[in-house]
Parts: C-alpha cells; sequence; structure tokens
C-alpha cells in the first residue's frame, strides 16, 4: 500500500490566499492541483512536503478566453476543459492533438495545464505544445506578476523558474493569422508517456512561404525546439521534400536514451517519421486557415 | 482534520489525517468496498467514483480534496431495489467475469450516459480507455454499455428479478 507521509493539508480560497500560505510555509510547502503527479511522487515518497496546499478552489484561474491577439489560458483549466474547448480546437488544434492523447479520459478530469507545466517532466506533452505555440507563462509571486518565454520557464527536467513561493497563473498563447499546427505521439498504451512525440507549428506569409515555423520533440532529450530545421524551412513554401530534410534534422537533433519504451536507433526513427507528419499536418491546417 | 461530503446522498462527517486516500476512506473508515483498491498508481482505474459526477481515480484523489464535494460509489448506482440500467445491462450482456474492474467501468459509464445518451462503441471505449478489464472482457462490457443506452429505465420485469438477487 502506498501512502504518502504525513503532511498538514490546508486548502487556498484565492490566488492571494495561496501566496500568502506559500509565503508563510516555506519552502516545506506544496501546491496540489489536480494531484495525479505529486500524489504519486508523495506515495513513492519522491516527494515529501510538510504543507500541501490545495489550489482546487482557485475557480479564477480556470478560463480560456480571447484578449485580441492572444488566447489566455488559466493555469487551473483541467486536461478535459482544453479538450472540449471550441476556442482552443479552432485556433490551436496542436493543443487538442496533445490532449486527446494525454493521460487517459479519467486522470483529464482532474488534471490542470499548470501543473502538468510546472510537473516539467521531459515526457510531458504540453511543454512540447506550449514551445512549439511560442507561449508565455505568466507567474505571480511576493513580488507581483513577470512573464516569461516557455525556454526561461523550463530549466530542465522537473524544473522551472517558478518560485516556492510563487504561482503559475496563466498561459498566455498568440494566435496568428494564417498558421496552423499538429502533435502526434507513439505510446505502448493508452496513458502511458510518450516513446517519442513532435509537436509542429506553421504560420504562412501572404505569398503563401512559411513566415515562422516551429518543431518540438517530447520525450528525447531537445530543451527547445529544432532550430536547424525551423531555419530550413522559414521563408520556403511547404513542399515534401523540405519535410523530409526536416525530419531528418530532427532526428539528428534528438538525443534519445534506450529504455524499456525503445532503443535509441527506433527513438530516432520516431522523432524523424513524426516531425514529418506533423509538418503536413499544421502546413495543411495553415492553408485552410481563416485570419485568425 | 474533518471532512465533510456527500456519499451516494448521505451528508457524512468523519475525522481524518490529511494523508488518507479517498479510496482508503472510502473503503477502510466508511466500509463501502465496493470500491475496489487496485495498482494504486492511477492506471487501472478500478478505485474510480464519481466526484460531482465526474470519473476521477479515487487512489489519486485525497479524502481532504474531497471536502465539501458529492461522492456516488458502486453501492449509490441502484435505487432501493432497483437496479441501474448501467448493472443490469452489466448483468444482461455478461460484462463482468471476476468483477474486479465492474465499480469503476460502471461509473463510469453511468458518467458517459449521463453527458451522452446514445455513444457509439468507439466513444464507449475511449470513456473506459483509462481502465483494466484483466479477464480481457471487452467486447462485452461495450455491449453492456450498449444496453443500458438502450434501456434508459429498466423494464419492470427485469427490475423486479433484480431486486431479489440483490436482497438474496
Amino acid at each position: 500500500m502506498q501512502i504518502p507521509a504525513s503532511f498538514d493539508y490546508v486548502r487556498a480560497s484565492t490566488v492571494d490566499d495561496a501566496l500568502a500560505l506559500l509565503d508563510r510555509h516555506g519552502p516545506e510547502s506544496r501546491v496540489v492541483a489536480g494531484g495525479h503527479s505529486l500524489l504519486p511522487m508523495m506515495k513513492l515518497r519522491l516527494a515529501r512536503p510538510e504543507w500541501l496546499i490545495d489550489i482546487n478552489e482557485l475557480y479564477e484561474l480556470d478560463y480560456v478566453l480571447r484578449d485580441g491577439n492572444t488566447l489566455r489560458v488559466g493555469a487551473m483549466t483541467r486536461h478535459a476543459t482544453l479538450l472540449a474547448s471550441p476556442e482552443i480546437f479552432r485556433l490551436f488544434p496542436i493543443v487538442a492533438d496533445a490532449e486527446r492523447v494525454i493521460a487517459d479520459p479519467t486522470v483529464r478530469n482532474r488534471g490542470t495545464i499548470g501543473g502538468s507545466l510546472c510537473q516539467a517532466d521531459p515526457a510531458e506533452d504540453l511543454s512540447t505544445v506550449c514551445k512549439v505555440l511560442r507561449a508565455e507563462a505568466v507567474i505571480r509571486g511576493p513580488g507581483g506578476e513577470r512573464v516569461l518565454s516557455m525556454d526561461d520557464f523550463h530549466r530542465g527536467a522537473y524544473e522551472t523558474a517558478v518560485a516556492h513561493n510563487e504561482l503559475l497563473c496563466e498561459v498566455r498563447f498568440p494566435i496568428r493569422p494564417r498558421s496552423g499546427s499538429a502533435y502526434e505521439k507513439v505510446e505502448r498504451r493508452v496513458g502511458d508517456w510518450a516513446v517519442v512525440a513532435a509537436g509542429a507549428a506553421i504560420s504562412l506569409a501572404a505569398d503563401g512561404t512559411m513566415d515562422d515555423v516551429a518543431i518540438g520533440l517530447t520525450a528525447v532529450g531537445v530543451a527547445g525546439t529544432v532550430t536547424e530545421a525551423e531555419d530550413l524551412l522559414r521563408g520556403r513554401h511547404p513542399q515534401e521534400d523540405l519535410f523530409l530534410e526536416a525530419g531528418r534534422l530532427a532526428a539528428l537533433a534528438s538525443k534519445p536514451i534506450a529504455d524499456q519504451r525503445g532503443p535509441i536507433d527506433y527513438k530516432r526513427h520516431l522523432a524523424d517519421e513524426l516531425t514529418r507528419r506533423v509538418l503536413r499536418r499544421a502546413a495543411a491546417r495553415a492553408a485552410e486557415a481563416q485570419e485568425g | 482534520m474533518q471532512i465533510s461530503m456527500s456519499i451516494n446522498g448521505t451528508d457524512i462527517t468523519e475525522e481524518i489525517e490529511p494523508r488518507v486516500l479517498l479510496v482508503h476512506f472510502i473503503r477502510d473508515q466508511l466500509r463501502l468496498t465496493g470500491t475496489h483498491w487496485g495498482c494504486d498508481t492511477s492506471n487501472c482505474g478500478t478505485c474510480v467514483v464519481l466526484m460531482d459526477g465526474q470519473p476521477v481515480k479515487s487512489c489519486t484523489v485525497l479524502a481532504a480534496m474531497a471536502d465539501g464535494h458529492s461522492i456516488t460509489t458502486v453501492e449509490g448506482l441502484a435505487t432501493g431495489a432497483v437496479l441501474d440500467p448501467v448493472q443490469q445491462g452489466f448483468m444482461e450482456e455478461h460484462g463482468l467475469q471476476c468483477g474486479f474492474c465492474t465499480p469503476g467501468m460502471m461509473l463510469t459509464a453511468r458518467a458517459l450516459l449521463d453527458q451522452n445518451p446514445h455513444p457509439d462503441d468507439g466513444e464507449i471505449r475511449e470513456a473506459i480507455s483509462g481502465q483494466m478489464c484483466r479477464c480481457t472482457g471487452y467486447a462485452t462490457i461495450v455491449r453492456s454499455v450498449q444496453w443500458a443506452a438502450a434501456h434508459p429505465a429498466v423494464p419492470e420485469e427485469l427490475a423486479e428479478n433484480a431486486g431479489e438477487e440483490v436482497t438474496a
């Protein structure tokens, strides 16, 4: 039987309340959102917070709303809510692609976008999605609010820029005209982590060339995006031979390790193949997209 | 700490340690052993209960997090001696063999039918994709849920029979 070590539990009612509690209880306190990463770690005693601050009542952080050319998503928005959002589906199909394969439907009822990003697991899907969409993280703390790019937000495996007395409150996605995006993951079974996954976003200029391209890989040790492949594609028209070369470059940039999910060669092959597939889909979606 | 919640429509207040998981609270403290405890890692789904009508894996929810919420366990599906159509469907279509996954499967099915009264087989398979039947009886589970969808109210003659079996 797996039971967490003892802790004290307190429920926060607002963001300010949560920040005050974090400040009062210090570095040995942790916030819990959906709990589907933290509670398993506490059961295995990989995490032993002395205080658990439950933020599930921060309904003020559960929203998807458009604000000019930005889509703002509250950190407590559940995976199930993101998957059901017509606005997300229309503007950022990559999010819907990824959400369909994150954990399973029951876990998606609890897990949140903020929790996924803060867990910063190297095999976590939304981290790649947010990088590819050039999203920003809005963090609040005693000193006020700061807004970070995903590159600055992610410090490494299981490590983010969020300090112990801060809270990730919002993720901001820039809305671009004539853009499309896609995500594809190979997993051994429903609910497992990715063997490898890839995500891509493409914005088209008026002449049909690729204004901006972002390519991300999950679970193969690539911290940022695959800039070598992005540079190759930028300014060119979407076409198959370019996507083939981009796939090859993505596989080269990947640094997979051999584990129970597969050997290195297989994972490199997947990085190549999945990159090509998401580029094709993202380009097709960009071609169909309206002004945004 | 003290927590209060509605369990199968009954309001309860209990004293717990904050680290107690909802599944153990339900089984060991409330003695509602219909909720099963399986993998302990939120993979198998036999511990699924409904929290405010949504399926959740109770091995990965603290009892403290359920404070103030409404929980439905498999014991709350039937109305008196009348089985929920999902329960009747599992009987009619042989939806269980060993029965270990059954409580979680039935609660997920109930939540699915509440949202989508006429799911296709793919939607049923998607809904239960976070749950495992180690007898591998998925085909009959899907048929059982389809039976429930086709019989939103259990026919009277079956309801009476079911009542006898439940009380026997």
